[in-house]
């Protein structure tokens, strides 16, 4: 404390809701014996223009450099006194609440005695708390007014064109030669009975031609440095790297499809596909030629090895299902100009562009594409069925497409995790060797192809992202936002956001939709300006600080770093000041402003002295 | 003479136990007025040091309230909180004092019953622990300053908010430690420093030999022996005279601090 504290005590009756109970005069001149005290009110409302202008004038009157409200609670009331505090000329951080309505008259309504020595001593400890305060100031920093966002499938466009829209400059790093992301792997999606790649182009479009878009393709983001509205971040495209400023970061890696090696024949017989590739041939018109095939759901998720559910898969499957049900002759390519082929030829090989795919990925054997047979049977329908633990056709439309595919006469199947169907092959055919829980008996079912469900998965090199940015990854490897419920397209760390399925699977309109609202947070700081951190940070003595980085690791908002002399150092503008440093701090070299181990222990102290003497 | 009535100092965090505080009087639950409350931003402030040193100084019981796990404000002050009071509890078991004296709890916004009913709980107990007899016992005195000591100490602190993440994330060479066995590092750590801080107390102002740090220590003299040669070569600890043919040792007091 660097002048005579001269503190100013202002007890509130609260009508009768203190004074009913606390004996408020006696209280008011126990105050006036305390250290530093130089006057002492009371007040039948602290809060009424009274009450206020009472603080004011004594302020005014009596010098005060520091004041105590003994009241109600500073959840409520601290702000309108700290700035009447603030109108007298006072730094509104030399003030102090003590609260003596909700934690003593209220809840001592009977012992209106100890009420009373309780509310003397609560305001002891406040004046012990007060001397010890100092002023602390407010900063405002300036945020660069523009956004990269990473990531181009359909929520970092719809971030993108978002934030573009509201006229901040957007870079869109995407790595592929294309925008579209996972997506542009899809037939239909079901939203719209229409083929993906045509309800992509419009969006596609959008960002090629928006003037607030720069387009990164075949890029990645391979640095960043710095906190909200200031970070400087590198661009790689091809090698070429480019330094650049922006203000927020979207992240919208999105997820890739769970390969499931060794399951249900996958990799031994040509046509046991993923639902992928199975959307990658009906988009392409390259389904084989085929009179029978099973969905099998829940393929490596829900514990199998993945411990969750990927809650897009049902609906895919019965999106396919339908499609196939109503549309077959056309998706297997046996309408030619109006013309139905009556004797259908049937193929037992996977076409060349799963084979390629496949090979595509890191670590798989080369495999060719199997020979063409001719046919044998010529059927003329297309028997479906769905092997599924339970369908979660969640919402409105979904459930619906359920029961019509239910009247298109699929076949739903149930299985339990303890028993699984079987794959193996016999002759032409693919056998399922299932378990039928009506008849109670074992069964077998001759497919053409089998399709396995299998779930979206994080994309492998998100942990490079997670270190780059320093934002949390949770379990099973996809980002983590701030809050589940309450922050769900915010990261912990201010100025960075997560939307689509990088956060865990989800379809197209929720992808969009968090796009869209990650960009509208991220367009806070954007369009305000400046950010106003925290006033009550932490601080770190330089010359007392080893550099051990215990608090580098335990910040929950990355807000510490070593600096060039080897020693840690706070980044004012991400520091939240929670104290978690400080209470870590193996040198006691960080201080929590506002709450120092000595204004803490000066004021629980106070309560001591009471009673020893 | 009146019943005892116990001296409590209870830590709340703003955004949960303080607002469950005020719900408790807004909804008029009644509690004993024993509780002399400290309001903090996160109960994470609130470090094994700041605790230890209100026993020491003769508060009867000491409690800690912050967010539910997973509540925390601060995302996850609360883990750390937590690591930390047992910490503080190892060292208050170690000082002879009763660990029921410091308690922590979870109050969320919305618990003002349990807020009542846990300060009525801890008053009972403490009434039936009686009074914190440090002021009266200078044995008790020296092992709770003894205690403060250790708390400070590097080693313990560093374990004792890194450690949680030495079980979830592993260490830097990747592995990961099972809980148990960081629990029991903290446990043999948190009695070494302790031991180590009594011995400086206790050879403070008097010198001491080994056998009579041993007896005040209750251990075999080979263990006392093992304290005092590091605390030499921490350079904390001097050889003061030799008493006879038995060497005293001093504390090394640096600076005034
Ligand atoms: C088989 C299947 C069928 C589906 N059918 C439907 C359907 O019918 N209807 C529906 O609504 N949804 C469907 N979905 C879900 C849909 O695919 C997703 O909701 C959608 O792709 C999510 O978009 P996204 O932008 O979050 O991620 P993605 O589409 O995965 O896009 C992420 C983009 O980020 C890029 N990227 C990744 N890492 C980096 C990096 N480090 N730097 C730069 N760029 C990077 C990727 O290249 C990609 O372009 C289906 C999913 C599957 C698996
Ligand atoms: S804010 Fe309540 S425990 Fe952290």
């Amino acid at each position: 404390m660097s002048e005579d504290a001269r503190v100013g005590v202002f007890v509130c009756h609260c009508g009768t809701n203190i004074g009913g109970c606390v004996d408020v005069p006696k209280v008011v001149e126990y105050a006036k014996t305390l250290p530093h005290v130089v006057f002492a009110t009371s007040n039948l409302y602290t809060c009424a223009e009274d009450g206020l202008s009472s603080i004011r004038d004594s302020i005014k009157e009596n010098n005060l450099n520091r004041v105590v409200v003994a009241a109600c609670t500073p959840r409520t009331h601290a702000p309108l006194f700290q700035s009447t505090c603030e109108e007298a000329g006072l730094n509104k951080y030399l003030f102090t609440f003590v609260n003596i309505r909700e934690q003593c008259s209220w809840v001592h309504m009977k012992e209106k005695d100890s009420a009373t020595e309780k509310a003397k001593e609560l305001i002891k400890m406040g004046v012990a708390r007060v001397e010890l305060l100092e002023p602390q100031e407010e900063v405002q920093i300036e945020v660069i007014p523009s956004a990269v966002v990473i990531g181009g499938g359909v929520a970092g466009m719809a971030a993108a064109i978002s934030l573009a829209d509201q006229g901040f400059p957007v870079r869109l790093v995407e790595r592929e030669k294309e925008l579209g992301g996972f997506v542009r792997n899809l037939g239909y999606i079901w939203q719209e009975r229409r083929e993906a790649v045509g309800a992509l182009s419009s969006m596609i479009r959008r960002v090629k031609n928006h003037r607030n878009i720069n387009l990164y393709l075949d890029s990645e983001v391979v640095a960043a440095e710095g906190f909200i509205g200031n970070y400087e971040i590198v661009i790689d495209t091809h090698g070429e790297q480019k330094k650049d400023k922006v203000g927020v970061i979207v992240v919208a890696t999105g997820a890739l499809e769970y390969i499931p090696e060794g399951l249900y024949g996958y990799e031994q017989y040509d046509n046991v596909i993923t639902l992928t590739e199975f959307e990658i041939l009906a988009k392409n018109k390259k389904l084989p030629k085929l009179s029978s095939l099973a969905f099998i759901q829940c393929v490596g998720s829900r514990g199998q090895d993945k411990s969750y559910c990927s809650r897009i898969c049902c609906n895919v499957t019965l999106k396919n299902a339908m499609n196939l049900a109503d549309n077959w002759k056309n998706m297997l390519g046996l309408e030619e100009a109006g013309k139905v082929v009556e004797s259908i030829p049937v193929e037992k090989a996977i076409p060349a562009e799963i084979a390629e795919r496949r090979r595509g990925r890191m670590g798989r054997r080369d495999r060719e594409a199997g020979e063409k047979d001719e046919a044998e049977v010529a059927p003329t329908r297309l028997d479906i069925a769905v092997f599924n633990r339970d369908i979660m056709s969640y919402g409105i439309e979904h459930e619906l497409t359920y029961n019509k595919t239910k009247e298109k006469k699929v076949r739903f199947i149930r299985y339990t995790p303890q028993n699984r169907p079987k794959v193996s092959h016999e002759g032409d055919k693919l056998v399922i060797d299932y378990w039928h829980d009506t008849m109670q008996m074992q069964m077998k079912m001759m497919v053409d192809m089998i399709v396995l469900a299998t779930p979206l998965v994080a994309q492998p090199d998100a942990k490079e992202i997670s270190r780059m940015l320093k934002v949390p990854l949770g379990q099973e490897g996809f980002f983590l936002e701030a809050h589940v419920k309450l922050r769900p397209v915010d990261f912990a760390t201010d100025g960075i956001y997560v939307c689509g399925t990088c956060k865990g699977p989800a379809d197209i309109p929720e992808a969009v939709a968090q796009g869209m609202a990650a960009a509208s947070r991220a367009a806070i700081p954007l369009a305000r300006g400046y950010v106003q951190p925290e006033s009550l940070v932490a601080f770190v003595d330089s010359d007392v600080c080893s550099g051990c980085g215990t608090c580098i690791e335990i910040c929950p908002y990355n807000a510490i770093r070593k600096n060039a002399e080897g020693v840690a150092e706070i980044t004012v503008a991400a520091c939240k000041g929670c104290g978690n440093c400080g209470a870590s701090c193996p040198k006691n070299a960080i201080i929590m402003n506002h709450y120092t181990d000595n204004q803490i222990l000066a004021e629980a102290r106070a309560a001591l002295q009471a009673v020893n003497g | 003479m009146s019943e005892f009535e116990p001296k409590i100092i209870i830590f709340l965090c703003n955004w949960c136990s303080y607002a469950g505080a005020d719900l408790a009087g807004v909804s008029r639950y009644q509690y004993p007025t024993n509780a002399r409350t400290v309001r903090v931003m996160c109960s994470t402030r609130v470090s094994p040091q700041i605790v230890l040193e209100l026993l020491k100084d003769g508060a009867d019981g000491v409690m800690v309230t912050g967010c539910h796990p997973g509540d925390c404000h601060y995302i996850n002050g609360n883990y750390y909180t937590e690591r930390r009071m047992e910490m503080a509890h190892r060292l208050l078991k170690l000082t002879g004092l009763e660990s029921q004296r410091l308690r922590l709890d979870w109050v969320s916004a919305s618990e003002g019953e349990k807020y009542a009913g846990v300060v009525t709980d801890f008053v009972k107990e403490l009434k039936g622990l009686g009074p914190n007899p440090v002021h009266k016992d200078a044995k008790l005195a020296s092992r709770l300053k003894a205690a403060v000591d250790a708390s400070k100490n590097f080693r313990l602190k560093v374990l004792s908010s890194k450690e949680i993440n030495l079980i979830s994330k592993g260490n830097a060479y990747g592995e990961k430690i099972n809980q148990q066995s960081v629990e029991g590092i903290m446990e043999q750590a948190t009695e070494d420093e302790f031991k180590a801080s009594l011995i400086l107390q206790l050879t403070n102002k008097k010198s001491q030999s080994v056998k009579e740090l041993a007896k005040e220590l209750g251990e075999p003299t080979d263990r006392t022996i093992e304290h005092v040669v590091s605390l030499r070569s921490r350079n904390l600890l001097a050889l003061d005279h030799i008493d006879g043919a038995t060497p005293k040792y001093k504390a090394i007091v640096t600076g005034g601090a």
